[in-house]
């Protein structure tokens, strides 16, 4: 009874070893922008930016505080007129490719995109040679 | 041939497998350096983070000095951890300039309090704007920058003992 007792303290008492700060969220980290259409354009791009603490989310899915600050900056950039692809541009000067979901075209990341469609012609290829043997046949 | 080749599919699975898996087991921590290195320090100022202590503006940091610029805050545990580290290069000679990120002037002040003071000023970046102007993404993260404001290096993490002498002696070459 009182080593249950001991243990259900322990566990009501346990602070969380992740540190956070006290301060409360920027504006415009959890609340949407009024203008409809510039909220849209907001989320899409935050939906596109990689959280730099939790690194497997974007910043619209992340709870970590600097997702909220980055969140509460691209809304105020966007209501302030600037373009959702112009931010994007000044986070990579900053954190590199890494910080963005859109990979760029470029040397390195070409195959990405030349690969589906060759693999695509050669399944036709193969398809199309059978398909000819079988008629002969 | 034909026999062998028969099992390249699976090999090719498995090899798959083994990465996923190795993927899993042990996921890369990824460290992201900072672009700015070796670009010049983006233009800010910042409000004082304690009352009667200087606030910190980019201006401060390019009058010919090199100087270490210290990404911290009350709430970080690697912070405390790499205060006496600070503290011994400020006692070097370092001239140490700090930037609290989301930090409250009362805990800050609890903060310098318990931990020494090795700060010539402290800038308040209540909402990590300096910081993502920066590319730094993190707590504690320290950046070297040189006498004309140009970024030469960014440690990431805590300072731990082994570090104080190449700070000192990079600090020493960005003249």
């Amino acid at each position: 009874m009182t080593r249950g007792l001991i243990l259900l303290a322990a566990l009501v008492l346990a602070v969380p070893a992740l540190a956070d700060s006290l301060m409360p969220a920027a504006r415009y980290a959890n609340e949407q922008l009024p203008d409809p259409q510039q909220e849209a354009r907001a989320k899409a791009l935050m939906e596109t930016l990689r959280c730099l603490v939790c690194q497997g989310q974007s910043i619209a899915d992340s709870d970590a505080e600097m997702a909220g600050d980055m969140r509460a900056m691209v809304r105020t950039r966007i209501a302030a007129g600037e373009e959702p692809e112009a931010i994007r541009k000044w986070l990579i000067e900053r954190y590199g490719d890494w910080v963005s979901y859109k990979p760029p075209l470029d040397g390195l990341t070409w195959p990405l995109y030349a690969l589906p469609a060759l693999l695509l012609a050669l399944g036709l290829w193969i398809v199309s040679g059978r398909l000819k043997r079988r008629r002969k046949s | 041939m034909r026999k062998l080749l028969i099992w390249l599919p699976l090999a090719i699975f498995i090899l798959f497998l083994g990465v996923f898996a190795g993927g899993l087991i042990k996921p890369e921590g990824k460290v992201i350096p900072s672009k700015l290195v070796g670009k010049p320090m983006p233009s800010f100022s910042l409000p004082p983070g304690l009352p009667g202590k200087a606030g910190l503006s980019s201006e401060a940091l390019t009058n010919g000095q090199p100087h270490l610029v210290n990404i911290f805050a009350s709430w970080c545990l690697p912070c405390i951890a790499e205060a006496p580290q600070l503290d011994q290069l400020a006692k070097a000679g370092a001239p140490i300039y700090g930037i609290a990120i989301r930090d409250r002037p009362e805990d800050l002040a609890r903060f310098i309090e318990r931990h020494g003071d090795p700060y010539r000023a402290i800038g308040a970046d209540t909402n990590s704007s300096v910081q993502i102007a920066l590319g730094s993404s993190g707590v504690p993260e320290t950046f070297i920058v040189d006498g004309r404001g140009i970024i030469r290096r960014q440690i990431i993490g805590d300072i731990k003992p082994e570090d104080v002498p190449g700070i000192m002696s990079d600090l020493a070459a960005a003249q």
